[in-house]
C-alpha cells in the first residue's frame, strides 16, 4: 500500500464540530458583505453572530457564548434589523456592494485584520495542559465576577461611563426638535 | 444525583452498546421527548385557555368534539392543514416564510433547560436563567420579520411595538431574575430548585420576594404577548397584529409560538419562586419522583391558570401607559431591589435576618409599586373626565330625557 | 459540558425541522387557488392607500438603544451576582458595583428629565 505523501489527520468529534461551526460562520459573513439585499445581509449576520456563539461553546466559555447571543442576536441584529426597517425603501431595492468605497474598506480591513493576527501571534497565550476543565463551569462565572469588581474595577466603572455617554447621546439624536 | 442521559448511556453502555451509540441514541431519545411532549402540551393549553375564558364569560366554550371538547384542538388542527396558505403578492418571500419558523424555534429551544424532577432537565447548564432570556429574544426577531416582511400597514406598525414592548421589559424581566440568582447564588435551575427545599420543600422564593415574583409575573405577561399587554395584536387598533397576513398553517405555527412561550415563562416562574418540584414528600423513596414531576407540573399549570384568569379580566394597556410602566416603574423598582439585597446580603449577618431584610426590601417594592400604579390609574381617571364632560356628550350620545 | 451543548444544538435542528415540516404538509393538503384579489393586502376590505412605509418615529429607535444599554449592564452584573458566594466579597466589591448601577440610573434619570420616556 503506497505511503501518501503527507499524513491525512482524522479530525476528532470536537474538531469536525469546530470545522463546520467556523466553516458555516465564515460563509455567512462572506455573505453579509457579498448580499446585494440589506435585508438578507442583515440576516446572514445573525447566522453569522450565532456561529461565534458555537465557537465560544466549543472552547467551553459558556458565559460568553450566551452573552453574545443575549447581546448580539438578541440587541444589536434586532436593532440593525429595524434600522433596516424604518429605511425606506429598501425592502424590493437592490443595493451594489461594489461602491466607490470597495477599495478604501477593502484595505482598511485587511489593515485590521493584520493588526488583530500580529496581537494574536505575539500574546504569549496561557495554553490549557488539558482540554477538559477542573471544576465546573460555574466557577468560572464566579470567578469572572470576581475580578469585575476587583483586577477590573476601573475598566467597569468607565465601561459604566461609556454606556452612560452612549444613552445620552442616544436621547440628543432622537428627541425631536422643538 | 445522576441526570438523565447519564443513567440512560450507562444503561446502554451495560447493555453492550458502543459509546458513541449509547450517547447519540441518549441525545436523540431527549430531543424526540421534548418534541413531542412540547405540541402536546399546546393541545391542552389551546383548549384550557378556551374553556376558561368561556367560563369566565359565563359561557360553555368547546363542548362538541369529544367529551368536554376536548378533542376540538385536533379538529382545529385538521382543520388548518387543509386551509390554502395565501402569499400575498406584495410580502417579501424570505422574510415573511422564515417568521413562523423562527418563532417556534426560539421558543421550542427554551425546553431545553426547563426543570421536571430532581436529574431530569434537558439539560442543566451553568447559565440557565440567562439561556431564557438570551433565546427568548429569537420570539423578538420573528415578530419584525413578519411584521416588516408582510408589507402590510398594520403589521408593520405592530412590528414597531413588538421593539417598544418586547425590548423594554426584557429590562424588568432580567432584573428580576438577577434578584434571585443573587440569593441563590447559581444561574442552574437544577440547583435553584434545590435551595428551596427548606421547610418540608415550602421553602420557595416567593415567600421571600414576593415583589421580585410579581415583577418577573408582569414582565412574563408583556413578554408572552398577553393581557394586558397585547398591544402588538390589538384587534381594535391593528386587525391581528404582525401575524395579520398569515393564514393555514404558518399562521398556527405564531399561534403554537405564542401558547408554548406564555407557558415556559410559567414554567420558568414555577421553577424559580414557586420552588420547582420541591415539595412536601419528594425524598420519599419510589413515588417521591413522581409526586416532584406532579408538583412542577401543577404549580406550572397554576401559573398558566392565573395568566387566563388575568387575560380574563384585564382591560388592555394604551402604549404610552405600556411605556411609562416598564420604564418609570418596573426598572427603577428592580434597580433598587437588587442595590438594598446587595447591600443586605453582604452585611454580616446571621442568615434569618438577612432573610428578614430581603422580605422587607421586597414588601416596600411591592408597596410603592402599587401605590404607584393606583396613583396613576386615578390620575388617569381624573383626565378622562375631563376630556369628555357632560356637555361634550349632549346630543351625541345621552340619552334624550323625557 | 459539551454535551450538554450537543443536545441543545441537536434540538435546534429539530426545533428548525418541526414547523417547516409543519408548513409544508400545510401547503401541500391545502388548497391553492391564488387570485389577484386574495393575495392583495389585508386591510379590512379597503384598498390600501399609498405605501406601508408610513411616518415612523424616532422614539420606536430610542427606546431601542435604551434597551441596548441596560441589556450590556445586566451581562455585567450577573457575574457580579454569581460571585456574591465567595467569602472575600465585601463592601468594597458592592460598592464599585452599586457605583457601576448609578452610573446607568443617571443616565435613565437623564433620558426621563429630557422626555425620552413620553410616548406623545
Amino acid at each position: 500500500m503506497p505511503e501518501l505523501p503527507v499524513e491525512i489527520p482524522i479530525p476528532t468529534p470536537h474538531q469536525a464540530v469546530f470545522i463546520m461551526v467556523a466553516v458555516a460562520t465564515g460563509v455567512a459573513s462572506l455573505l453579509v458583505v457579498t448580499n446585494r439585499n440589506l435585508f438578507y445581509s442583515a440576516l446572514c449576520l445573525v447566522g453569522a453572530l450565532f456561529g461565534v456563539a458555537g465557537v465560544y461553546v466549543l472552547l467551553e466559555a459558556e458565559f460568553l457564548a450566551i452573552t453574545q447571543v443575549l447581546v448580539y442576536v438578541g440587541a444589536i441584529a434586532t436593532l440593525i434589523t429595524f434600522a433596516i426597517m424604518l429605511t425606506r425603501g429598501i425592502m424590493f431595492g437592490v443595493t451594489s456592494p461594489n461602491n466607490r468605497y470597495m477599495f478604501a474598506v477593502m484595505s482598511m480591513a485587511l489593515l485590521v485584520f493584520l493588526l488583530v493576527a500580529g496581537v494574536v501571534d505575539r500574546v504569549p497565550w496561557a495554553v490549557a495542559e488539558d482540554l477538559t476543565l477542573s471544576g465546573d463551569g460555574k466557577s468560572m462565572i464566579v470567578d469572572l465576577g470576581w475580578e469585575f469588581v476587583t483586577t477590573y474595577a476601573l475598566p467597569l466603572e468607565l465601561i459604566g461611563l461609556l454606556l452612560l455617554i452612549a444613552l445620552v447621546g442616544a436621547v440628543m439624536l432622537a428627541r425631536d426638535d422643538e | 444525583m445522576a441526570e438523565w442521559y447519564q443513567v440512560l448511556m450507562t444503561a446502554l453502555v451495560g447493555a453492550g452498546v458502543p459509546e458513541w451509540i449509547a450517547t447519540a441514541v441518549a441525545l436523540l431519545a431527549g430531543v424526540t421527548a421534548i418534541g413531542l411532549v412540547a405540541p402536546l402540551i399546546a393541545l391542552i393549553l389551546v383548549w384550557l385557555l378556551r374553556k376558561v375564558i368561556s367560563r369566565i364569560q359565563d359561557r360553555i366554550g368547546p363542548n362538541r368534539v369529544g367529551r368536554f371538547g376536548l378533542l376540538q384542538t385536533i379538529a382545529d388542527i385538521v382543520k388548518l392543514l387543509s386551509k390554502e396558505g395565501i402569499n400575498p403578492s406584495r410580502a417579501d418571500f424570505m422574510a415573511y416564510n422564515l417568521a413562523p419558523i423562527l418563532s417556534v424555534f426560539g421558543v421550542l429551544l427554551l425546553f431545553a433547560v426547563v426543570p421536571v424532577t430532581r436529574g431530569l432537565i434537558g439539560v442543566d447548564i451553568n447559565v440557565g436563567v440567562l439561556y431564557i432570556v438570551a433565546l427568548g429574544s429569537i420570539g423578538i426577531m420573528a415578530a419584525l420579520m413578519a411584521g416588516w416582511g408582510s408589507n402590510n400597514k398594520y403589521a408593520l406598525l405592530s412590528g414597531f411595538r413588538v421593539v417598544a414592548q418586547l425590548l423594554s421589559y426584557e429590562i424588568p424581566l432580567v432584573l428580576s431574575m438577577l434578584a434571585v440568582v443573587l440569593y441563590a447564588g447559581t444561574m442552574r435551575f437544577g440547583e435553584l430548585a434545590e435551595q428551596q427545599g427548606n421547610f418540608l420543600g415550602l421553602g420557595w422564593y416567593v415567600f421571600l420576594m414576593p415583589g421580585a415574583a410579581l415583577i418577573f409575573f408582569v414582565c412574563a405577561l408583556a413578554e408572552s404577548e398577553q393581557t394586558p399587554f397585547d398591544l402588538l395584536e390589538a384587534e381594535s387598533e391593528l386587525i391581528a397584529g404582525f401575524h395579520i397576513e398569515y393564514s393555514g398553517m404558518r399562521f398556527a405555527m405564531f399561534f403554537l409560538a405564542q401558547f408554548l412561550g406564555g407557558f415556559v415563562f410559567a414554567w420558568v416562574g414555577a421553577a424559580m419562586f414557586l420552588g420547582g418540584w420541591q415539595g412536601p414528600g419528594v425524598d420519599l423513596p419510589g413515588i417521591g419522583g413522581f409526586l416532584a414531576a406532579g408538583y412542577m407540573m401543577i404549580k406550572t399549570f397554576a401559573i398558566y391558570l392565573l395568566m387566563i384568569w388575568v387575560r380574563g379580566t384585564f382591560p388592555r394597556l394604551r402604549v404610552d401607559q405600556m411605556m411609562s410602566f416598564c420604564w418609570k416603574i418596573l426598572v427603577p423598582l428592580t434597580v433598587g431591589l437588587i442595590s438594598w439585597q446587595m447591600v443586605v446580603q453582604v452585611l454580616e449577618l446571621p442568615t434569618p435576618v438577612i432573610a428578614v431584610l430581603v422580605l422587607v426590601g421586597n414588601l416596600l417594592v411591592m408597596g410603592i409599586g402599587l401605590y404607584a400604579v393606583g396613583r396613576a390609574i386615578r390620575q388617569e381617571g381624573f383626565r378622562t373626565k375631563r376630556a369628555f364632560t357632560p356637555d361634550s356628550l349632549i346630543g351625541t350620545m345621552q340619552p334624550v330625557a323625557e | 459540558m459539551l454535551l450538554k451543548y450537543a443536545f441543545i444544538f441537536i434540538l435546534s435542528g429539530f426545533a428548525l425541522v418541526l414547523p417547516l415540516v409543519s408548513i409544508v404538509a400545510g401547503a401541500i393538503l391545502g388548497p391553492r387557488k391564488p387570485d389577484p384579489v386574495k393575495n392583495d393586502i389585508y386591510e379590512s376590505g379597503l384598498n390600501t392607500i399609498g405605501d406601508t412605509w408610513i411616518q415612523f418615529r424616532a422614539q420606536f429607535y430610542l427606546i431601542g438603544l435604551v434597551f441596548l444599554v441596560f441589556d450590556l449592564e445586566v451581562v455585567f452584573l450577573y457575574p457580579i451576582a454569581m460571585a456574591y458566594g465567595r467569602p472575600e466579597f465585601g463592601m468594597a466589591a458592592v460598592l464599585v458595583t452599586l457605583l457601576f448601577m448609578a452610573l446607568l440610573i443617571v443616565g435613565l434619570v437623564y433620558d426621563w428629565r429630557k422626555g425620552g420616556l413620553e410616548w406623545q
